[in-house]
């Protein structure tokens, strides 16, 4: 991490969330630093998809405060939504979606124009889709819209890029190219990434920060920092283990968890078998 | 087929086709399609209320399409916009027959509003059908982009600070806009089918949206046109032919795209 004189990309302090009554976040609190590459972990229900709402404005917080560098959500932060499904039979193609990224809010009829077309040209080429640019994106495979949704969120240039489960139903080589590619981004253009996934392994060789959710609430700070057995049982409030083989890191709960902690044993993620 | 008397029949045909075309693209992309079926099936009754009213037929329409509008965006709220739309069907199509019974030439009103009576339409009657259709392509166009966006992914719209829920209700009021002009002319059963046929043909016979928006509206007023011509020709119903040139249209699309992949 570099000057402790530049301001955090994202302060999220205190963050309180609650939905139809029930609360989701409870005193959630971390910050960024620019360039920088967060994996927000968590089991399904955990809250993440709501804290990256908050951030985005789409969601009221019950408390506490979210700052952002660089001024309004809409142009400084790009969000690629959990699951978008693209439709085949809609007539579109993934340079449409990538320039919707740039003017799909604007009112009026869009005419040719030269510079937006390069624009949308240097975006496809800066994730690698120039090969499938001018495919129906409802057809293409889930990495090439993964890539698609990425240009769709940094056309706009923003600083810090929010991703929900990117890496959800992608196979092994497809989520190395995403994780790989948005590690460039962090590094050659100063973005701030913060992706979410209820797996953290694949994040493992990029992630310079870590914000673990779990009923609620978070902690967050190095892999090493956050990522150990005190910290996470203190977090769930029960016996957790970490289990650190062949490079890949397991949460695991001990036996004789309770009946109402099933949701965490039967979590595939914390019972993840070695490949 | 070319006199004056038809003369006010292919200017209206264009107008309504053209609209038909621009609006039916978006219903297609959005999956809108039943609520654009259940639509001017809820609105036709307005036309008898009009008629017992003693007050414009296009008024009534546009009274009840407005209901229709409401009942739907009300229920939504509270359900899935199916149910909705359904429920807003039954109710209005409840009030309709109610209201059809109680007027006196209601045969030939009915058959008329049904499947469409474009022969023999009179110079008056193009002045509000031209300026709805006006309003709503007006709407359309302004909105393109969002209604693109919102139907890409209501999320995505969302994100970049359009309302999803406001551009609902907006195409809703479109689509009620284009559909009830459409109306007298297509009739209530096949206003869907010159809505939905040429723009499900154009979304498959191109991958580009703007082409496909353009196809859409090229191939809906060829098929009003060819309509108008066979009715004439045939005395069956413009309906008739609207419908079959729909689905026909759609399967040639199919095929095309068939091929192509
Ligand atoms: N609109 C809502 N009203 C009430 N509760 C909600 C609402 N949206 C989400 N929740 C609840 O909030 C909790 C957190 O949901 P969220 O979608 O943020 O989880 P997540 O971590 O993104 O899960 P996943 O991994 O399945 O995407 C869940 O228990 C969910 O049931
Ligand atoms: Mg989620």
């Amino acid at each position: 991490m570099d000057g402790n004189a530049t301001l955090p990309a994202l302060a999220v302090e205190r963050l309180s969330v609650a939905l139809s009554g029930r609360t989701i976040l409870d005193h959630v609190g971390f910050s960024l630093a620019p360039g920088s590459f967060c994996g927000l972990i968590g089991a399904n229900g955990s809250g993440k998809t709501t804290l990256l709402r908050s951030i985005l404005g789409l969601v009221t917080p019950s408390g506490g405060t979210i700052r952002c560098a660089g001024g309004k959500p809409g142009q400084a932060i790009g969000y690629v939504p959990q699951k978008i499904q693209f439709d085949p039979f809609m007539p579109l193609r993934a340079r449409d979606v990538v320039g919707l990224g740039l003017d799909g809010h604007r009112f009026g009829i869009p005419l040719p124009n030269a510079a937006r077309r390069a624009r949308v040209a240097a975006m496809l080429a800066a994730v690698d889709a120039e090969r499938f640019a001018d495919q129906r994106v409802g057809d293409l495979s889930g990495g090439q819209q993964q890539r698609v949704m990425i240009a769709h969120a940094l056309i706009r240039a923003p600083k810090l890029l929010l991703l929900d489960e990117p890496l959800a139903n992608l196979d092994l080589r497809s989520i190395a190219e995403v994780v790989g590619l948005l590690h460039r981004l962090t590094e050659k253009q100063g973005i701030t990434v913060l992706l979410s996934a209820h797996d953290m392994n694949p994040l493992l060789p990029v992630m310079d920060q870590i914000v673990y959710l779990a009923h609620g609430r978070a902690v967050s700070g190095t892999v090493a920092d956050v990522v150990r057995g005190g910290v996470l049982s203190q977090l769930y409030g029960y016996h957790i283990d970490v289990i650190r083989v062949h490079g890949r890191v397991l949460v695991v709960a001990a036996g004789g968890v309770e009946a109402q902690d099933g949701s965490l044993l039967c979590d595939p993620v914390h019972v993840a078998p070695i490949p | 087929m070319f006199s004056s008397f038809m003369l006010n029949s292919w200017i209206v045909a264009t107008i309504v086709a053209a609209t038909a075309g621009l609006v039916g693209f978006f219903v297609v992309i959005r999956g809108a399609s039943f609520a654009a079926h259940a639509l001017p099936l809820s609105a036709f009754p307005g036309a008898a209320a009009a008629a017992l009213l003693g007050v414009n037929e296009i008024a009534g329409l546009v009274g009840f399409a407005a209901l229709g509008v409401l009942g739907i965006n009300g229920f939504s709220r509270r359900g899935r916009p199916e149910v909705a739309t359904a429920l807003t069907l039954v109710l209005l199509l409840g009030v309709g027959t109610l209201l059809l019974s109680q007027s006196r030439d209601d045969a030939q009103l009915v058959y008329g509003l049904l499947f469409g009576q474009v022969l023999g339409v009179s110079r008056a009657e193009i002045v509000p059908i031209a300026a709805l259709s006006a309003a709503a392509s007006l709407a359309t166009l302004m909105l393109l982009r969002p209604l693109l966006l919102s139907a890409v992914s209501p999320e995505l719209a969302q994100a970049r600070g359009v309302a999803p829920g406001r551009i609902d209700i907006a195409f809703l009021v479109i689509m009620a806009l284009a559909e009830t002009i459409a109306l007298p002319v297509v009739g209530a059963l096949l206003v869907f089918s010159l809505m939905v046929g040429p723009a499900s043909a154009a979304r498959n016979l191109t991958d580009r949206p703007w082409l496909g928006l353009a196809l859409s509206v090229g191939l809906s007023v060829v098929t009003a046109w060819l309509a108008i011509a066979l009715a004439y020709q045939t005395n069956w119903p413009i309906g008739f032919f609207v419908g079959g040139l729909g689905a026909l249209a759609y399967a040639v699309g199919r095929a095309v795209r068939g091929a192509k992949s």
